[in-house]
């Protein structure tokens, strides 16, 4: 905790879990979504999210967020209209997801180039978010370290390839936490690594010429 | 470095090296951000400025919330005031109340704001500060200094207790508050550190137990309000340990016991929206009027 968290953050009103973390949360998808055009977005709200995003302007929230604005951006007052110029096909379903925090939203976008993803995550309060699945692979993370995402194929070596070459081509690289989930044995396969500093910027280009590896993908710390 | 985990020690580290609570944290917040001290002032002193953006922001005529429940409060304000010689509190209380609405309204309208400790809780310390200011009682530098001031108390409740009023109650977010704004205020009026900290005690004490029962659960209904409360007594807490008026109850105590009251808080009276105002006749049909019958 440092001062800025206590005078501060800089915010969108009106509420800091349902509005400014809900921005963050949609954030972490626009990395996912890595600037490709949008065609479609399916918002699920869960609990409290489901009961009262109107009133907290939520759902402009996760679509500015999404967007790739800040919590500080004016433009999510008007988040849904810049969707809608953008041609991007929206739409928030209500549903209770089970077991998950009163305040989570799921994510699954579709690009105009095919491609298609989801992530679910949880707005904890204070502005601050737990990112708990990446296409319907869990993931354990809040966005306050650097956070680099390595989408793979479940295959022997490719974590200590990646690590190994972290380690020997940027030794100050110092990892804090990893984790790794998949979806069946040789199957796709998640590994989420926070990092103590910001990641050179080709550290995501030499993580994708790995083998098996079929993207690699940073979230800066929010 | 300093803990923050005692208002106590944050005292006696600032009578220990002779510097206000402000300068100290400053030079301190610097070394732990691996920043240099005018980076990290000038990352406050940015701040300031959000803030007088959001009280004009929130004073405009036609300023309304998202829900529409609420709206224009801090332009009522200041028109009363102008017109009525000040009002009961006078021309200088009655502006920085103006003040604390606007920016509490400001929120509510999705404009822009600074979270000081929380958006709920955002109307107190520019109404404190930023009034002192426009009124020239203060420099900018000042205000900003202070601001460290206050959010060294709120790092202290951050960590002993709690800022979340869904953990807390609105003693946590309000409160908090409060009692980082009366800090604030007794140093930029020439008071000691200890007398910061009475200050910061006194006005826990006023607020423990205030409950969280926003009306459909949104951050509008009382809480735009209680940004008035909290601002008024952020003013009276500061005056009262200015005066030399001790706090019989150390402020570190005032924050234990406000944790305790926020744990001993049933669920119903913390940001559920299932108790309290937000479950009278008239907070329920406020929600069923933005939500929907059955909501």
């Amino acid at each position: 905790m440092n001062i800025f968290d206590i005078i501060g953050p800089v915010m969108i009103g009106p509420s800091s879990s349902h509005t400014a973390g809900a921005v963050r949360l949609g954030r972490v998808a626009s990395k996912l979504i890595s600037g490709r055009r949008l065609r479609r977005v399916e918002i699920t709200l869960s609990g409290s999210f489901a009961q009262t995003y109107k009133g907290h302007g939520t759902d402009r929230a996760l679509m500015a967020g999404i967007m790739g604005y800040h919590s500080y951006s004016p433009e999510i007052r008007s988040a849904l209209e810049i969707a809608r110029d953008r041609g991007i096909d929206y739409i928030f379903l209500k549903k209770n997801i089970k077991g998950a925090h009163p305040n989570t939203a799921l994510i699954h976008y579709f690009t105009e180039d095919g491609a298609e993803g989801s992530m679910q995550g949880a707005s904890v309060g204070g502005g601050n978010i737990l990112v708990n699945r990446i296409n319907g692979m869990e993931v354990h993370f809040n966005g306050e370290n650097n956070t680099i995402i390595v989408m793979h194929q479940d295959k022997p070596g490719v974590i200590a390839a990646v690590t190994n070459m972290m380690h020997w081509q940027y030794a100050d690289l110092n990892i804090s936490s990893f984790y790794l989930s998949r979806e069946s044995r040789g199957g796709n396969s998640i590994m989420t690594i926070e990092v103590d500093s910001l990641p050179p910027e080709d550290l995501m280009t030499k993580i994708l010429e790995i083998d098996h590896v079929t993207n690699a993908i940073l979230v800066r710390r929010l | 470095m300093l803990k923050y985990d005692s208002i106590d020690e944050l005292v006696r580290a600032a009578q220990a090296q002779g510097l206000p609570i402000s300068e100290l944290v400053l030079l301190d917040q610097a070394e732990a951000m691996e920043l240099t001290p005018l980076e990290v002032y000038e990352k406050m002193e940015l701040d300031l400025h959000v803030m007088r953006e959001s009280v004009k922001a929130g004073s405009a005529e036609g300023q309304r919330s998202m829900s529409g429940l609420t709206g224009g409060e801090g332009y009522r304000m200041n028109s009363y005031v102008q017109s009525r010689g000040g009002g009961l509190c006078g021309p200088f209380l009655g502006r920085a109340m103006a003040m604390a609405l606007s920016v509490a309204g400001c929120n509510a309208s999705m404009g822009r704001i600074v979270a000081a400790p929380t958006a709920g809780s955002c109307g107190i310390l520019p109404g404190c500060l930023v009034s002192l200011l426009e009124e020239g009682r203060i420099t900018e530098d000042v205000a900003v200094r202070a601001m460290f001031t206050a959010g060294a108390f709120g790092m202290v409740i951050a960590s002993r207790a709690s800022i979340a009023g869904a953990q807390g109650g609105c003693q946590a977010e309000c409160g908090s508050a409060a009692a980082m704004a009366a800090a604030a205020l007794v140093e930029v009026m020439g008071g000691t550190p200890a007398q910061c900290a009475d200050a910061c005690a006194i006005a826990i004490a006023s607020q423990l137990g205030v409950v969280c029962d926003p009306v459909a659960g949104l951050v509008e209904i009382p809480c735009i309000k209680r940004n008035v409360s909290g601002l008024m007594v952020a003013f009276s807490s500061a005056d009262m340990a200015l005066a030399g008026i001790e706090a019989k109850i150390p402020a570190d105590e005032c924050i234990d016991a406000m944790r305790e009251v926020g744990d001993a808080l049933p669920d119903t009276l913390k940001e559920t929206a299932r108790g309290g105002l937000a479950a009278t006749p008239t907070g329920l049909r406020l929600r069923d009027q933005v939500f929907g019958a059955g909501a």
